[in-house]
């Protein structure tokens, strides 16, 4: 999947519409027995690998799932501490899934406010007057893409760094957003838009996109 | 989609509002507060569809309303006239307009302003884009004029919730 993933972000810097399009990422479950040769630690409400690395379980991965049960946070599906759990030899074997942790609903809101800000300050910065603010941010694993329209609402792409053809994705988008979302007469304006129509139409514009650009490597 | 399915829709929408509120000025505030939440989504319609970039100042705002915007969305291209001094201050005049095809005003509704939706179009629209206007109605075919005549007044930038950039 070239295109990692779209948000939308309102005047007020509110994120009102995020889609995830990656490939199911690395994750690795593996058969355990006591003593957990790897090192847990809690961080931010999930239990990450601090220390430790096997059979493509990596630092920084988090556990996702005990006994095919998938993990709420840093809980166990029945409510028990995931390290209290597994400090107990009672409950080896034991199997336990990793995997890189995804984004929380909360963390997209928080990361889409600080994009805003960072935006923001990105045309104050400027020299000239009249800057057009980010448009790109280009990492060695993905590229940002951003396109704030003339009303205040912003679009913004995360894509593969070979993928083309963005720009004219992002104004696609625009037209989806003004088509599905705004001719919706029952979608208020700067509210998180949960309209299907949308949602259809913007997936059919993202595998068009990765057609028609270059291709990355696969998923 | 026939454009007389739309003039019918609109007479339908005027007749009914009439006999809701059976006042003509509640109708006209009515009218404009309709045209005022179509202008606010309009506006992202036109911006993604027309590439046309910020204006920089009312004349050219003026042109963009007249030569893309109604083309795109009534078929007509109303002149710009009658400019104040100041260039705040502009008349559009419409030599036909679709909304009123077929209609006659009867003398019981003489105060109605029949297609004052289209004044709430152009102030929400231009709302979005930073720019507090007044649009009224000055001539109107359906009163006896020769032609439909639409006034806007620039009133104001605003200033608040500018999008990053635009200071």
């Amino acid at each position: 999947m070239a295109i990692f993933s779209v948000y939308v972000v309102n005047k007020a810097g509110g994120l009102i519409y995020q889609l995830d399009n990656y490939a199911p990422r690395a994750e690795a479950e593996k058969t355990f027995s006591y003593p957990l040769d790897l090192l847990l630690k809690l961080h931010d409400e999930r239990v990450l690998v601090a220390f430790g690395q096997r059979d493509g379980i990596r630092v920084g991965h988090a556990v996702l799932s005990i006994n095919g049960v998938d993990v709420n946070g840093k809980y166990t599906a029945e409510g028990k501490e995931v390290l209290e759990y597994l400090g107990n030899p009672a409950n080896y074997p034991v199997s336990i899934r990793f995997g890189r942790p995804r984004l929380t609903s909360n963390e997209k809101l928080m990361l889409a406010s600080m994009f805003h800000s960072l935006f923001a300050i990105g045309s104050q910065l400027s020299p000239e007057l009249g800057s057009s603010g980010i448009e790109m941010l280009e990492t060695d694993t993905f590229k940002l893409h951003c396109f704030q329209t003339l009303t205040g609402i912003k679009f913004v792409v995360l894509a593969d760094p070979r993928q083309g053809g963005i720009d004219s994705l992002l104004r696609k988008i625009y037209e989806i957003y003004s088509d599905f979302a705004l001719k919706n007469p029952f979608y208020s304006l700067e509210m998180p838009i949960r309209c299907e129509l949308f949602d259809q139409n913007l997936k059919l514009a993202l595998e068009v996109a990765e057609k028609a650009g270059t291709f990355g490597p696969g998923s | 989609m026939s454009s007389e399915l739309f003039t019918l829709t609109y007479g339908a929408l005027v007749t009914q509002l009439c006999k809701d509120y059976e006042n003509d000025e509640d109708v006209n505030k009515q009218l404009d507060k309709m045209g005022y939440n179509i202008g606010v989504r309009l506006i992202e319609d036109f911006l993604a569809r027309s590439n046309v970039g910020r204006c920089h100042d009312f004349r050219e705002t003026a042109d963009v309303i007249a030569k893309v915007a109604f083309k795109m969305y009534l078929g007509i291209t109303p002149s710009i006239t009658n400019w104040s001094p100041a260039g705040d201050e502009f008349s559009l005049i419409l030599e036909n307009n679709p909304l009123v095809d077929f209609v006659e005003l009867p003398d019981n509704h003489s105060s109605l302003i029949y297609s004052n939706l289209l004044c709430g179009v152009l102030r929400g629209a231009l709302e979005m884009v930073q720019m507090a206007v007044d649009v009224k109605f000055v001539q109107d075919t359906l009163k006896g004029d020769g032609v439909t005549e639409i006034r806007m007044r620039f009133i104001k930038r605003i200033e608040d919730n500018l999008p990053a950039g635009e200071e």
